[in-house]
């Protein structure tokens, strides 16, 4: 069985101890997590984590179902059984102490329609929204110029609405 | 009227019929045992070590089927339930955990008596509760005996902080509840019961491989009307024994490890295996690729992480176990009324089995001067007339009541399956005598696992609960010794006990009674003279240091490559040859 990425879209109590309780079944179990992201969802009493995670089909299944087994968790998705769109932002603090570093900072910024957020005499922080793709690429054009700091969200993905179309006219969507 | 938080939680517990408490108190949870100081309708019953607690709260759920209930104070009075809820966390026991904690504004302080019981049990429990507000106290009870008996059972845990104890509120306990995010499966998919009643009907070599979930469902009569009527026999796991007559025709004994040579070949050989509340465990299997290589396999569990995690399943069903059951008998009726007998193609898979069955029964060589282990618990089984409850500690003793002590009913078999706990058996001895005063209560016990918890002697004494501890004394940790032997070279590293006490006169210096046996013909007046004592006995039998359990597979090993004690040896050699034929033969048929 070949290992693959998957993005788990997790709906849980808004709890304390929730996200322990989901990070610990990953440890405890020996699962791997690439990322992990949480934030409150539509109820106030719910939360939203999106885990990236890696595993051959079995393990997949047993980290879908040890999820739902946990007694917060009120919906698992795993979103390689959908079509999806992923979303990762970054924040990255560059060095810009030389004035020509600046305007190719800004040139690579405007390529990737990043934004400048912040800029003090010697450093710029670029925001970047993406998938994993483009974010990697900014940094690799932006490492010359001498990177101070990293900070990456992590994967967040939402599944997209099914659209009901007639057997005849459905075609595989492709995935962002 | 309000009340405090204490009586809030004792209310609670008697609303959820809770009639026996273990436990210690402690600084914490002073208010909670002043209120129980004048409760008539719970007992209390004072442990000499909080692990003792749990353990008897756990052999009180085992026997009763009802949920064991533990109070404890925090820090290390909660730290030392953690093996206890451990061992009922593996074996899917219901508890509830009660721990006192410190006030809710001093917790994260490393206040005196201050342990993180909830993060710290977090994996070892089905769910567990910090109460901050008290609230939310009554609901939180609720919830926690709810969790604990559903689906598929397990402990829960309640953190109290002093300060909840203490805070008063209106007391309203909820008639009923529900979470969102937890509803078990009770009933299977219909479609899938119908596809297993085919393939049973199908099936030239179907075997039942039942375990504890069995017991949990209280499955064993719709069980037995399956395996009866279809003429299906029925191989146990540790957890499950009990859940089939074990002096049943259709029996083969447990399998596994330590099983019996023919419910591992027939596993072995089998066309389908029909898998029910258990979960295929390592001890089970054996090298998971060699187990039932021929088999399709059915899986009933309510708990569907059990399904294909270990191997590869054909026809899965979620539900309750009896419900289960009890629909999947209704299919096979109907199929029987339509098809013509088929267990007339079955007939010589029966002969096959009983074949196995003469080729390698479980046996030991008699003596008649060193007491062997064996010998004593078939006479204890023999002596109670097999009416008794069983509890055992871990090891090879262990593994000799699972052969040698043929449980006819469920909830008498009350053994550490899946943690395999050494001192689990004298408190959960206790737990089921205070749930069943009337009744014979055995722990067979090894010298070494009876040492891990002998303190609670002293509360089988002070809360008159008379058990009777058969000590197997062989001076060692047996089956620690017994793997030294066979596959480290003889080297007894660490497995010699040594100095060792004297149980007779440990037993006596608690207030107990102590007997003791070094020969094979004192073994039965002095199970005689036990039966007859109305207090707690212990048994001090000395036994054939050197005795091993066989058969035996080796850790990683096939099922069906199993070891013989050294007589079986040139026995089984003999008849090598002639099994293969017939392994052919069956194929063949």
């Amino acid at each position: 069985m070949s290992v693959s990425q998957h993005i788990i879209s997790i709906l849980v109590e808004n709890k304390f101890g929730v996200l322990s309780r989901v990070a610990g079944l990953f440890s405890g179990r020996g699962f791997n997590i690439d990322s992990i992201s949480v934030g409150p969802s539509v109820e106030p009493s719910t939360s939203q984590i999106t885990v990236v995670t890696k595993g051959d089909e079995r393990i997949i299944e047993q980290i879908t179902k040890q999820l739902n087994k946990l007694i917060d968790v009120i919906k698992v998705v795993d979103l390689a059984e959908k079509d999806y769109l992923v979303r990762e932002t970054a924040l990255i603090k560059i060095n810009t102490s030389r004035a020509e570093d600046r305007s190719e900072a800004l040139r690579i910024t405007e390529i990737f329609r990043a934004r400048v957020v912040d800029s003090t005499p010697v450093t710029y922080t670029v925001e970047i929204t993406g998938d994993e793709n483009k974010i990697d690429a900014i940094i690799n054009l932006l490492r010359p110029l001498g990177i101070k700091e990293i900070v990456r969200t992590g994967k967040i993905a939402i599944a997209r609405e099914d659209v009901k179309v007639p057997a005849m006219l459905e075609v595989k969507r492709v995935r962002a | 009227m309000k009340i405090s938080g204490a009586e809030i939680l004792i209310e609670s517990l008697k609303k959820e019929g809770v009639d026996t408490v273990f436990g210690i108190p402690g600084g914490v949870v002073l208010q909670i045992f002043d209120v129980l100081y004048n409760e008539k309708d719970i007992r209390f019953i004072l442990n000499r070590h909080e692990q003792g607690s749990t353990h008897a709260a756990d052999g009180y759920a085992r026997a009763t089927g009802k949920t064991g209930v533990a109070l404890v104070t925090s820090g290390p009075g909660a730290t030392n339930t953690v093996t206890g809820i451990a061992t009922a966390h593996m074996d899917s026991i219901p508890l509830v955990v009660i721990t006192g904690q410190v006030a809710t504004k001093m917790i994260g302080n490393d206040a005196f008596q201050e342990a993180d019981i909830v993060g710290i049990t977090r994996p070892c429990t089905k769910y567990n509760f910090l109460v901050k507000d008290v609230n939310d106290l009554a609901r939180t009870i609720k919830e926690a005996f709810y969790i604990a008996k559903t689906g598929r059972p397990g402990p829960v845990l309640i953190d109290v902080p002093k300060d909840v104890s203490s805070a008063r509120t209106d007391f309203l306990y909820p008639e009923k509840i529900s979470l969102r995010s937890y509803n078990p499966t009770y009933y299977g998919n219909k479609w899938q019961i119908k596809q297993a009643a085919q393939a049973i009907a199908r099936s030239k070599r179907p075997v039942i491989y039942a375990g504890g979930g069995v017991i949990l469902s209280n499955a064993h009569k719709e069980l037995r009307e399956m395996a009866e009527f279809n003429r299906i026999h029925v191989t146990l796991t540790l957890m499950g024994l009990g859940g089939f007559p074990g002096t049943h025709p259709l029996f083969l004994g447990m399998l596994g490890m330590h099983g019996t040579y023919a419910a591992n070949m027939a596993i072995h050989e089998s066309d389908l295996v029909i898998a029910i509340g258990a979960r295929f465990d390592d001890r089970v299997t054996g090298k998971v690729t060699e187990f039932a290589p021929r088999a399709k396999f059915i899986h009933i569990d309510i708990d569907p992480t059990n399904i294909r995690k270990n191997i590869h399943v054909d026809i899965p069903i979620v539900g309750d176990v009896r419900n289960v059951l009890i629909e999947l008998n209704k299919e096979l009726r109907i199929l029987e009324e339509q098809k013509t007998d088929w267990n007339a193609d079955r007939k010589p898979w029966h002969a096959q089995i009983r074949d196995w069955e003469d080729e390698h029964p479980l046996s030991y060589k008699k003596n008649t001067k060193k007491i062997k282990p064996q010998y004593v618990i078939e006479k204890v089984y023999e002596l109670t007339g097999g009416d008794a409850i069983v509890s055992t500690d871990v090891g090879q003793h262990q593994m000799w009541v699972a052969q040698f002590f043929k449980f006819d009913q469920p909830r008498t078999c009350l053994t550490s399956g899946g943690l395999g706990t050494m001192g689990f058996g004298l408190p959960a001895a206790l737990g089921a005598q205070a749930a069943y005063p009337d009744k014979m209560v055995f722990n067979f016990a090894g010298d070494g696992s009876f040492q891990m918890n002998s303190q609670e002697i002293a509360t089988a004494v002070a809360n008159n609960l008379p058990v009777k501890v058969a000590i197997l004394n062989n001076g060692s940790l047996g089956m620690v010794r017994q793997w030294q032997e066979l596959f480290f070279n003889r080297h007894y590293s660490g497995s010699i006990l040594g100095n060792t006490p004297d149980y007779v006169k440990l037993a006596e210096a608690y207030g107990a009674v102590g007997l003791r046996a070094v020969t094979s013909s004192e073994v039965e007046a002095v199970i005689k003279e036990a039966i007859s004592i109305k207090r707690p006995v212990i048994i001090d039998f000395v036994v054939e240091p050197e005795e091993n359990v066989y058969p035996m597979v080796p850790a990683g090993g096939g099922n069906c490559d199993m070891i013989f004690a050294p007589e079986e040896k040139e026995k089984s050699g003999k008849d090598a040859k002639r099994r293969k034929v017939k392994k052919n033969s069956i194929l063949l048929a």
